[in-house]
């Protein structure tokens, strides 16, 4: 079966308006994920272009799970601008997880520009079954 | 009683002396507000990758966000003063009957034009992708550098 492939859109970058004020200089972004889940584990896949692992930031507390990207711009100083369609700032997002995550066991890997968290379903939350004896 | 005239407008006799002053303000107000969201609102040519194009005394720089790219996915190729982004964006199929609870990335094909200003030294451009950002380098050609020109005092 053919698979066409589709033409990309570009998206302009969705701004960070948080109530709570940056400590950083910048803008913010909200970086675009893809969340999906197997019997095993809870997955997010994050773009953040232009992150590198040293600025990555992934904070666990109280069942929210923040994601902060420090992004350096790459423009050096004698650089003028001819036009610019996007604007670089740092990337941040935070979620709510439930008790079905082993918090213990969480997996990050940071590869061009794309984050990668796999949250491993605790014990109890994994799908076991259950046979039933007929008697 | 006396009839303030402000303008031959019939029917203008008695309004809100500043209403047509507020009005015009309002707009010019919308329309700085406008301007100032950023070149980002202004510009977009509307055609991925979005990318960003900027000059030194040397080069011309041309950045793009493309995360999850791989070089072998992408190409790229210089003809007289345009050059050509396209290539196609993949996302990975996941194992294991993966259930999507958000699905905000795209993937699919892209192809853009980005024409340059000035000529460029088409034999030294050099481009690199690191971290899912696109740096092209195009080095300008010599005509096209500035070239200081000196006064002489009389």
């Amino acid at each position: 079966m053919e698979k066409t492939t589709k033409a990309l859109q570009p998206k302009e970058k969705a701004e960070v308006t948080t109530p709570a004020e940056q400590t950083r200089p910048g803008r913010a972004f909200t970086p675009a994920v893809d969340i999906f889940e197997t019997d095993k584990a809870l997955t997010i896949v994050a773009d953040m272009p232009g992150v590198k692992s040293e600025d990555l930031d992934i904070d666990l507390h109280d069942n929210i799970l923040s994601l902060k990207g420090d992004v350096t711009p790459p423009e050096t100083e004698g650089e003028w601008d001819l036009y610019r369609e996007y604007e670089t700032g740092h990337y941040i997002r935070e979620f709510t997880l439930g008790r079905l995550i082993d918090q213990s066991k969480i997996e990050a890997e940071l590869k061009d520009g794309v984050l990668r968290l796999t949250l491993p379903k605790a014990e109890e939350a994994t799908p076991r079954k259950i046979t039933v004896k007929s008697a | 009683m006396i009839v303030r005239r402000l303008s031959s407008w019939p029917g203008l006799e008695w309004r809100n002396p500043f209403g047509e002053l507020e009005r015009i303000r309002r707009e010019m107000d919308q329309l700085a507000r406008g301007l100032s969201r950023g070149a980002a609102s202004a510009g977009t040519a509307g055609v991925f990758p979005l990318t960003n194009l900027s000059e030194d005394a040397d080069n011309f720089y041309l950045r793009a966000e493309l995360p999850g790219m791989k070089s072998e996915d992408l190409d790229i190729s210089v003809t007289g003063e345009s050059i050509t982004l396209s290539g196609e964006r993949r996302i990975p199929e996941e194992e294991g009957n993966a259930t999507y609870h958000r699905r905000e990335r795209d993937a699919g094909r892209f192809s853009r034009i980005v024409n340059l200003p000035d000529k460029i030294d088409s034999g030294k451009i050099e481009a690199e992708m690191k971290n899912g950002i696109l740096s092209v380098i195009l080095p300008k050609a010599e005509e096209s550098k500035p070239r200081q020109i000196s006064v002489k005092s009389a």
